[in-house]
């Protein structure tokens, strides 16, 4: 199983965008190292489906995310985004459009209230998505998979 | 003279973690399949099952989406240049 370790500030900055633009889902991009998430970079939602249950992230914010996470000597992780009112697990929609080695992190915010944090990987054969251990430095608490982080 | 691919972050892994690799074709769709056939395993992150190229995977030409080209079938001259570009995308449902 793989590991994502959040450095202090990381989750109550993904928390903080998915409760701001609830009930549309929010994304952004994760950056850092070895794992090590050390920068958190909001992304506008730019999909055309609807905000509510969709989010897309353009091919030049993309560029712009991996020329960021460069420029500072370090490098894109993945992906975050939220599920207004819905749990953190992700859909055969997030399974369809994954790409291999990215982690997505997803926030579940339920009322504008976020709850539970998830990170998940696709598999080498894009059948399934495994969860990631995820640990929260910030807090030094540690969540397994079937406990995600509160 | 061959041409340049730019891959994206998560497919390096497939590319010896190279940023760039170089291809040869005439083409955008055979630099893709000299690309797919020299680093194994990119090919299903690229192509969907019918052989078309997923809807969420974006090339450009030169800066130019190959969707307003001629897509696969836009002729490349010597020393133009590809990008792979991901559409990140998702949802609760």
């Amino acid at each position: 199983m793989t590991m994502l370790t959040l450095r202090a500030g990381v989750a109550e900055a993904i928390r903080r965008h998915g409760a701001e633009t609830y009930p549309d889902e929010c994304c952004g991009a994760i950056i850092g190292r070895d794992g090590v998430v050390t920068d958190t970079y909001a992304l506008p939602n730019m999909t055309e489906e609807g905000p509510r249950r969709r989010f897309r992230v353009t091919p030049a914010d993309y560029r712009d995310a991996e020329r960021r996470a460069a420029e500072g000597g370090a490098e894109l992780l993945g992906f975050y985004h939220s599920h207004p009112d819905h749990p953190a697990r992700p859909s055969q929609y997030d399974l369809d459009h994954a790409w291999p080695f990215f982690s997505y992190i997803i926030v579940s915010v339920r009322g504008g209230v976020p709850e539970d944090m998830t990170s998940w990987r696709l598999k080498d054969d894009r059948s399934a998505f495994d969860q990631e251990d995820l640990t929260n430095a910030e807090h030094d608490t540690h969540s397994h998979p079937s406990s995600p982080l509160h | 003279m061959p041409n340049t691919i730019h891959i994206p972050t998560p497919l390096r892994p497939f590319t010896d973690q190279k940023e760039s690799v170089e291809v040869s074709g005439s083409t955008v769709g055979e630099l893709l399949a000299d690309l797919t056939s020299r680093h194994d395993g990119l090919r299903k992150h690229l192509y969907a099952d019918d052989g078309r190229l997923r809807n969420f995977v974006n090339v450009y030409l030169n800066d130019e989406d190959i969707r307003y080209l001629e897509r696969e079938a836009t002729p490349v001259k010597p020393g133009d240049e590809l990008s792979i570009v991901p559409s990140v995308a998702g949802g609760r449902r």
